[in-house]
């Protein structure tokens, strides 16, 4: 167990190693040089005006929010599946509640206009 | 075995999975992308660099090494530069989990982790904070507006892919990937599930953002989406998560529906790769045969139609393993 971890940070560490390799090439080989506008922010080739750091849209953090939601609840049906098999009938009812209250979830956020993109 | 003969072990797996999946995926994926488009579009695509255009994928890479990295004044330089790192490694590390073949000495993968498709879900969605980071790490109004999209999307259909997985888990009594593959010995699982395959592969080409949805780099409106600001080698990192995330979907696509690397008379691995090959080109098909939906098409279609059918075919599978099959 510990040493499946193990392998999995070594790809990490490793892998980064690896992801950064360019960077050293570039540092060797790109060419350098800077003039005032060259550093601007691109804005379809005028000045930009203000910063982009400002107020978005609310439903992108609406569609967040469901999602935790749904992913939290989806997470303690990897285990259920595991042992399905050898658990039998009852069960599969008692798992049929729990998946009723996420429809439960998803038809309430439905009817309150939640998954609506307007 | 001895400690540094495992760390050694795991090193030489890791250099070989990053360069496998550079040239596998990266050099000929784009190659391959490059020509299906051409071929789909009557046209004849790359074929001057080498012989055939071959070459084509390796001579842009080596342009791109000599540009000049341009960090923007306003760009918070932190976020934005290691979003670049982030995104190719989180699409990477999926390839943990990813039975290739298998010898004599047993099956050809990084590690067999016992919880591999949970571990392959948590890492795929990993990629959304790198491109959350660029998007925001940018200061540029496209990269952001890209950034957030390519957020809403992948979580929305994130849940699809879990669902399935669970099934696919439930079937085979397994989350491990060679055990899944194992009992695939006698029937596929894409004769048992076709449904889960066709939500799978809807889910999978709206998580790696292509199109038919691509709003997140939409050219028309979005200039490149999140990665507009970055320039040279890290625009050529950000495209090798992309498509690294792409075979990757394809493979595990392959793994759990299509019997993995089974097949007779050829060797494992050239039989996983043929069937890698089929589905990344069904990707690259699709891609250039439908146009793009609307942000709240792409929701709906997510929340209203992908949920509640795996849902319904999760409840099903269940009743059939749980209930009938006992």
């Amino acid at each position: 167990m510990l040493l499946d971890w193990g392998y999995v940070a070594i790809f990490v560490i490793v892998g980064a190693g690896m992801v950064s390799l360019p960077f050293a090439i570039i540092a060797l080989l790109s060419p350098r040089s800077s003039f005032p506008h060259k550093l601007d922010t691109y804005e379809s080739g005028v000045e930009p005006v203000g910063q982009a750091w400002s107020q978005f849209n609310v439903r992108y953090y609406m569609f967040s929010l469901i999602f935790v939601v749904f992913d939290v609840e989806i997470i303690y049906l990897y285990p259920w599946a595991v042992v399905a098999r050898s658990l039998g009938a009852s069960a599969f009812y008692s798992i049929l509640v729990f998946l009723a209250i996420l429809v439960l979830g998803l038809a309430y956020a439905w009817r309150k206009g939640a998954l609506e993109w307007s | 075995m001895p400690w540094y003969v495992e760390v050694l072990r795991a090193v030489a797996g890791t250099i070989i999975i990053f360069s496998g999946v550079a040239i596998v995926a990266a050099m000929f994926g784009v190659l391959l992308e490059r020509k299906v488009s051409g071929w789909i579009q009557s046209r004849i695509g790359p074929t001057h660099v080498g012989p055939r255009g071959l070459l084509q994928t390796v001579a842009d890479t080596i342009k791109l090494l000599q540009k000049e990295h341009i960090v923007p004044r306003n760009a918070d330089a932190l976020i934005f530069a290691s979003a670049v790192v982030l995104v190719p490694l989180a699409a990477l590390l999926d390839y943990v989990v990813l039975p290739f073949g298998t010898t004599r000495w047993g099956p050809l993968i990084f590690r067999d982790l016992n919880i591999g498709v949970l571990y392959f879900a948590a890492t795929s969605s990993l990629i959304v904070v790198g491109i959350l980071m660029a998007g925001w790490g940018s200061n540029n109004k496209y990269a952001l507006l890209g950034g957030l999209r390519s957020a809403a999307q992948m979580v929305s259909y994130e849940i699809p892919i879990g669902l399935v997985l669970i099934t696919i888990a439930l079937l085979a009594g397994s989350l491990s990937t060679v055990t899944i593959v194992t009992m695939q010995a006698h029937l596929w699982f894409i004769v048992t599930q076709p449904i889960s395959f066709l939500i799978f592969l809807a889910a999978a080409t709206a998580e790696v953002n292509r199109a038919p949805f691509d709003l997140v780099e939409a050219e028309s409106e979005l200039v490149a989406g999140y990665f507009s600001e970055y320039t040279g080698m890290r625009f050529a990192l950000f495209q090798l998560g992309e498509y690294a995330e792409m075979f990757a979907m394809a493979a595990l696509a392959v793994t759990l529906f299509l019997g993995g690397w089974r097949g007779p008379v050829l060797p494992s691995v050239v039989w996983f790769l043929i069937k890698l090959y089929a589905l990344v080109f069904v990707f690259m098909w699709v891609r250039w045969t439908f146009p793009r939906f609307r942000v709240d098409q792409l929701l709906n279609f997510s929340w209203k139609v992908l949920i509640p059918l795996a849902l319904l075919n999760l409840v099903g599978t269940a009743y059939v393993v749980m209930v009938v099959q006992r």
